[in-house]
């Protein structure tokens, strides 16, 4: 039977990779390629790598860069950042990635969803969506190529995308990115509630049991980054991915 | 030698590069000569049914593909939409596939909540016939699934194996030449690499 996925999410920036916490501090993990083969080796579910400074730098995907990648992948690999023409997904997919993710292109304007997914198929194309919570403890969109919340409400966003023809969508909580202290279960509940098609929870993971509760609150998948590239108190870099058994015995089927 | 179609539907790059890691050497075809050369084939496919099946007929590819299921009887391999054109028709569309096996492609029903559509992710299989394709060292065979729709066969005898989701269903067929798997398993770690190695193998395509 099928289980919920385990997504590694990789943050791409200016070729290195790092992980950040709250969407700042970014720290530096090592080398993209070094690590892609390690997730590989460790047979994981899919694999998510974001360039987090494409767009806000206006830079178009390192089509290079991503094309050794996808060598890499021998599972679906979903790459996201700087993408703003069909060309450049129609490059992104001959290279060998699977799905495209989009985000700052998207934000005023859903018609690229509309084009890319009667092009390549729903399923090939997801968006994220990064939330922030207020002070007075309300989710707004936030865009963190343009550094800012967003005046729209958040899930009539998603629904929208979602009849655009996005096929998952990525739900980041900024609060809780890199702080490993479990994901925002409110939020996922509220995301899975709105739409009908795949949710990757983010934000947060800590634990094999934050995973897993974030697939009770009605994530299709979930996505992690500090949680398989940090171990221990100091945040010492160490790749890690649980085992099969693992995720099988916690998710169940 | 193993020759992957290239008709604008498919994750060419990906199925190239497994082929390579396990050893097969793989060229990319597009038009009907290369078709009529081809000594083993793989039809890739990401997308919708007719518009693969209007691609195949405006690439004139529809009579080479023909024969070489039919009359030249050289191993075909269809993966994912690849396997549905090569049934008689699909619920997704209203142009007729190639109708090499006797079965048609209807939309997964799903009843229960929980079961979304398209099914994604990582589903294992249930063997159904003796075959040659699925390494016996594998206690369990997990593959990378992405659709939402299945084949449904006339025969039970051309049902490779089966999966469970919301319900069961065909996830490879084969039947003589021809062998039809829903799932990537251009995508699917050891598990598709070893898939690769048994089609090679069985087919002498070592070379």
């Amino acid at each position: 039977m099928i289980h919920k996925r385990v997504i590694p999410c990789l943050l791409l920036r200016q070729g290195g990779l790092v992980k950040t916490r709250k969407f700042s501090e970014p720290q530096y993990i090592g080398d993209p390629v070094n690590a892609i083969r390690i997730f590989n080796d460790k047979e994981v579910d899919e694999l998510m790598v974001l360039d987090i400074t494409a767009s806000k730098e206006g830079n178009a995907p390192d089509f290079g860069l991503i094309e050794e990648f996808a060598g890499e992948c021998f599972m679906p690999l979903t790459y996201g950042g700087g993408i703003c023409e069909v060309a450049q997904a129609r490059q992104l997919f001959a290279s060998g990635v699977e799905k495209i993710c989009l985000q700052t292109a998207i934000l005023d304007d859903l018609s690229l969803v509309s084009r890319l997914s009667d092009q390549f198929g729903s399923q090939s194309i997801l968006i994220s969506v990064d939330l922030k919570k207020n002070r007075f403890g309300k989710h707004q969109l936030y865009s963190a190529s343009r550094g800012k919340t967003l005046f729209k409400d958040w899930r009539s966003f998603i629904q929208q995308a979602v009849l655009a023809g996005a096929g998952e969508i990525v739900l980041n909580a900024v609060d809780r990115d890199g702080m490993m202290e479990g994901m925002d279960l409110e939020l996922i509940e509220k995301a899975a509630a709105s739409v009908s098609v795949p949710i990757i929870a983010m934000g947060g993971a800590g634990s094999m049991s934050d995973i897993k509760a974030a697939v009770d609150a009605g994530a299709s998948a979930v996505a992690a980054g500090a949680f398989f590239v940090f171990h221990g108190p100091h945040r010492a870099v160490l790749i890690t991915y649980p085992r099969y058994e693992q995720i099988k015995e916690v998710l169940g089927s | 030698m193993i020759s992957i179609l290239n008709y604008g539907m498919g994750n060419l790059a990906s199925i190239k590069n497994m082929l390579k890691k396990v050893g097969v050497s793989a060229e990319i075809i597009e038009n009907a000569k290369e078709v009529d050369e081809a000594q083993a084939l793989i039809i890739p496919g990401v997308g919708k049914f007719d518009n693969a099946m209007q691609s195949i007929k405006i690439m004139g590819l529809h009579d080479a593909l023909n024969k070489a299921a039919l009359e030249r009887k050289i191993p075909i391999l269809g993966i994912c939409l690849g396997m549905q054109l090569m049934t008689r028709s699909s619920e997704e569309g209203k142009l007729s596939g190639l109708g090499w096996i006797e079965a048609d492609c209807r939309l997964i029903k799903v009843n229960r909540k929980n079961f979304k559509i398209p099914h994604m992710g990582w589903n294992t299989i249930e063997i159904q016939k003796v075959n040659p394709y699925f390494d016996g060292n594998f206690t369990e065979h997990r593959f990378y699934f992405v659709h939402s729709y299945s084949a449904h066969c006339d025969s039970s005898a051309d049902i490779l194996t089966t999966t469970q989701y919301a319900g069961e269903f065909v996830s490879a067929f084969s039947s003589g030449n021809l062998v039809g798997v829903q799932f990537h398993p251009e995508k699917s770690h050891k598990f598709g690499a070893s898939f690769f190695r048994c089609f090679a193998e069985e087919h002498k395509l070592f070379h």
